[in-house]
């Protein structure tokens, strides 16, 4: 019991510490590097509340490939470091107040949450009994029959945005010679081959 | 079962969402580092789900957070496109430069 309150607060604070590090690190790689941090402690949080398969998709998606992804684009941008932190002092006073209100209101709302009697009533995919199913299973026995429309929905959506992503970036360059199959399909004999009658003794001019 | 509470999660998830939207307000000059504090908003969002599917008991909140992860992935699979394709156009990401759309 001891030791999981030792580790909520030690990936709390690490998370919170990742997070700062994202937004005020001079270097767009280095806030990369700190997203990943947060994301691993958010991920040890999951594991905490028992949700083994969230945290182990964080860990997969978001540092597999969304932080890969950040930083490749990162990398491949060439953006001058020293003009970053421009405008930054401007920028604070509306940045701090509008946060601190948010954080004030937020935390006001969730110290005097309580959960109503209905709640239990009320829920729509029931935990089984842990000492009966992993996490992982019981999520798949809803994932796949319950809301599989959900899924599905979801497949598109990565579909959709794969698309989408390849359409936006993807350049036609000029000057390349690509195999064209259609075209040498179509080619006849006529188009190219020209049969010419040589008179013995005379040959080709 | 847990000695750690429902609020405190929800304080961390808190914290991270304010991060978030500070690290909007502060970043003028860099694109990238914006799309970033939409990944940690998504991330206390997330937190808060799974916070309350672990204290209720309903498993429908672990499974909203795989559908909130899904969308993430493409907001930023696309974001960063757009950000690509802009700075090959204007050589620039700088937030400030890209008003084009003020007519």
């Amino acid at each position: 019991m001891i030791a999981a309150t030792l580790a909520f607060y030690l990936f709390a604070a690490f998370a919170t510490i990742g997070a700062l590090n994202v937004i005020f690190q001079r270097n767009p790689v280095h806030s990369v590097l700190w997203l990943i941090f947060t994301f691993f402690n958010a991920a040890g949080l999951f594991v905490l509340l028992g949700a083994e398969f969230v945290a182990m998709i964080l860990v997969v998606v978001y540092v597999g490939a969304v932080a890969v992804l950040f930083l490749f684009v990162v990398m491949m941008l060439d953006i001058n470091i020293t003009v970053v932190r421009e405008g930054f002092l401007k920028y604070l006073p509306v940045g701090l107040g509008i946060g601190g209100i948010l954080l004030v209101e937020l935390i006001t709302v969730f110290t005097s949450w309580a959960i109503s009697d209905e709640a239990d009533a009320l829920r729509i995919a029931p935990t089984p009994d842990m000492a009966d199913v992993s996490n992982t299973e019981a999520l798949g026995n809803i994932l796949y029959t319950d809301f599989a429309y959900l899924f599905q929905a979801a497949g598109i959506i990565l579909l959709v945005a794969m698309i989408g992503s390849i359409v936006l970036t993807h350049r036609t360059r000029s000057g390349v010679r690509k195999q064209v199959i259609a075209q040498q399909n179509a080619r006849t004999p006529a188009d190219t081959l020209e049969i010419v009658k040589v008179e013995s003794g005379k040959g080709l001019s | 079962m847990m000695a750690v509470s429902m609020t405190h999660f929800l304080t961390v998830a808190a914290i991270l969402f304010t991060i978030g939207i500070f690290g909007i307000f502060l970043n003028r000059k860099n694109l990238i580092v914006i799309l970033m504090s939409i990944e940690l908003m998504l991330l206390a969002v997330n937190i808060n789900f799974v916070t309350f599917s672990a204290f209720l008991g309903d498993l429908m909140g672990q499974v909203f957070t795989m559908l909130v992860l899904t969308v993430a992935a493409a907001e930023a699979a696309i974001g960063l496109a757009i950000v690509v394709v802009y700075y090959r156009a204007h050589r620039s990401i700088a937030v400030e430069d890209i008003n084009e759309l003020k007519g």
